[in-house]
């Protein structure tokens, strides 16, 4: 079972990367070698093997209900592509009809 | 070359302290090191001497005001440009962030600058450190010291170079699956992936949350030591770091003892596919350990087999994750919005142009580890694995204080060598990914160079917040060495002209 060109242009769409055909024919072939590569993972690992949650165990981490200082909104803009009135300015999200 | 620029860390801040030198003079000589070399090594991506020679004036003001400053102060130092700093671009060697500067410092950086080190510049990385040989920055690669048509290694080969070709005597990297390690051997240099939560990742451009690790990067074992003294320790900021006081690395890393350490060499990271120099210089170093006390043996720990494969699953998968934050709307680069078209559209197009191909396979690769219908076999089996080297680790450990291997399969390979064969590349990290999938302390030391002059790396892996025991093997590495070449192995580049 291998990724096909259509499987990464699919991909690409959910990681919201536009593909050109050319780029979707080009990293099929390179994805299956890696995934060819990375498969004996399945292998090894039986029912019985817990999935690892954490390099290092750590019970919850909670902190104290404080109010610290933050970002200024000045700050928090500063890498903004567009803005307006003090909040981020960004493309239409929903459709116009 | 200014003969002060080959002088270790500790050695110039002995010299500032006792009145000998100034900061300000020391980084006058590092910025003209890096005005020379960096138009051939592509080391630092910005560098900012104004920035940083008031920095070093008011740290000698503070010293003739007679203040007690830490041990490393006045000292310049390199920060990957994965570390948010305000007074930088932060670029993570992406077009995704070319030019963008960060509203706050990393908590490392803020470490940095409390204890009086004077940051010269931002170094070149694999794009958002995806890579083993700084081939993948937007920005072009960075080329290794030792000979210009080699890699330096990476994702970190902008700070390994930094320190190997005497531009800065510290700086600090990440290592994800050894890009703090891989880097130091390939170049001559120390580096340490402390303890996963041993230093604060808060400021860090995410990678892989699980995996991604701060530490030095330094010439000699108590330089590196001293500098994760300093940016060690509890962050709040971060909620993996381990809130236990840092063991005092300096002492260990200058204790030239090892009677009794029990050192086990592993077995399945050596043999096959292995360099000869690599695995004759990894011999000798554990004879050297052998004569200074220790006690060798062998052990085995099978899971290692597959920590590759499934650090391959791992980490695509949180990338794929992380890097969804790019996406055009509130900092970095916007693409392709005419005010017509829709959010979605611009984000698609944002992160075609924004991100390049190794990126690109990566996250396609993540995205298709986590869909609907491989998530149990790809991710969770990957995560079950690492629960395996998890238990490989643990059960070396009982019969071992640290364990040995090379610490990269191979010496520098040349630019392009590899840029084709994703997989080719993938195996430069084979020795020290286990360390990052268990969360265990690792380091490579200098192990000496092989029979074509090209450095080879000792790896030495310690449990988890036993950090202090990579330094105390690293210390007596060093001096061993030093005594067997007559001097620091670095010393022969000091006298080499570098360039293309």
């Amino acid at each position: 079972m291998g990724i096909t060109a259509d499987d990464v242009a699919r991909l690409g769409a959910l990681a919201r990367i536009r593909l050109t055909e050319q780029e979707c024919h080009d990293l099929a072939p390179e994805l299956n070698v890696i995934l060819d590569s990375v498969r004996s993972v399945s292998e090894v690992a039986g029912p019985d093997v817990p999935m690892a949650t954490h390099a290092i165990p750590l019970t919850n981490v909670f902190r104290d209900d404080v109010v610290t200082p933050s970002l200024t909104q000045d700050q928090a803009l500063s890498g903004a592509p567009d803005q307006e009135d003090g909040r981020f300015r960004v493309p239409q999200i929903l459709g116009e009809e | 070359m200014d003969p002060l620029l080959t002088k270790p860390a500790h050695e110039l801040a002995a010299l500032m302290a006792d009145g000998a030198l100034t900061s300000e003079d020391l980084t006058r000589a590092c910025l003209a090191r890096i005005e020379e070399l960096n138009p051939t090594l592509n080391v630092f991506l910005s560098v900012d001497a104004e920035a940083a020679l008031e920095a070093a004036r008011g740290i000698d003001a503070r010293r003739a005001a007679g203040e007690q400053l830490g041990p490393l102060a006045g000292i310049p130092v390199g920060v990957k440009d994965n570390f948010c700093t305000t007074d930088h671009p932060t670029t993570c060697g992406s077009r995704m962030l070319d030019g963008w500067i960060p509203p706050y410092d990393a908590t490392v950086v803020a470490r940095l600058r409390d204890a009086g080190l004077v940051i010269v510049g931002k170094t070149n990385m694999d794009e958002f450190a995806m890579g083993s040989s700084t081939e993948t920055s937007f920005f072009g690669p960075t080329r290794n010291p030792w000979d210009p048509d080699r890699i330096p290694g990476g994702s970190g080969g902008g700070s390994a170079a930094a320190v190997a070709s005497f531009m800065v005597p510290l700086a600090v990297g990440s290592d994800t699956g050894g890009s703090i390690r891989q880097p130091g051997s390939v170049t001559g240099t120390v580096g340490v992936k402390p303890t996963y939560g041993g230093v604060s990742r808060y400021g860090l451009v995410a990678m892989a949350s699980s995996l991604d690790q701060p530490g030095p990067c330094a010439r000699t074992a108590l330089d590196a030591a001293l500098l994760q003294q300093v940016i060690g320790g509890y962050d709040g900021h971060d909620s993996a770091s381990i809130n236990r006081p840092v063991a005092d690395l300096a002492a260990a890393a200058t204790a030239q003892d090892l009677a009794g350490l029990r050192v086990g060499v592993v077995t399945e990271l050596g043999g096959e596919g292995y360099e000869p120099d690599v695995l004759a210089r990894f011999t000798e170093a554990v004879d050297l350990l052998r004569a200074a006390g220790a006690e060798v043996v062998e052990v085995s720990c099978p899971a290692f087999r597959y920590a590759l494969p499934a650090y391959y699953l791992i980490q695509p998968a949180e990338l794929s994750s992380n890097l969804a934050r790019f996406d055009g709307m509130r900092y970095g680069l916007r693409a392709g919005d005419d005010g017509v078209r829709s959010a979605e559209e611009v984000m698609n197009l944002t992160r075609d142009e924004g991100f390049g191909k190794e990126a690109k396979r990566r996250i396609i690769i993540g995205t298709y580890a986590l869909s609907a219908g491989y998530y149990d076999a790809y991710y969770g089996s990957a995560q079950k694995v690492r629960s395996l080297i998890q238990a490989d680790f643990d059960r070396a450990f009982e019969s071992c204080d640290v364990l040995v291997s090379p610490t990269t399969p191979t010496v520098a390979f040349r630019i392009g060598e590899r840029t084709a064969d994703p997989m080719a590349m993938y195996m430069a990290d084979l020795c020290t990914i286990p360390s990052n999938m268990a969360g265990n302390a690792s380091a490579s030391f200098p192990a000496g160079l092989s029979s074509d002059g090209l450095p080879v790396g000792l790896q030495v892996m310690a449990p988890p917040m036993e950090d202090a025991r990579l330094y105390r093997v690293g210390g007596v590495v060093e001096r061993a060495l030093d005594e067997r070449w007559g001097g620091p192995l670095l010393a022969r580049l000091a006298d080499k002209e570098i360039a293309r």
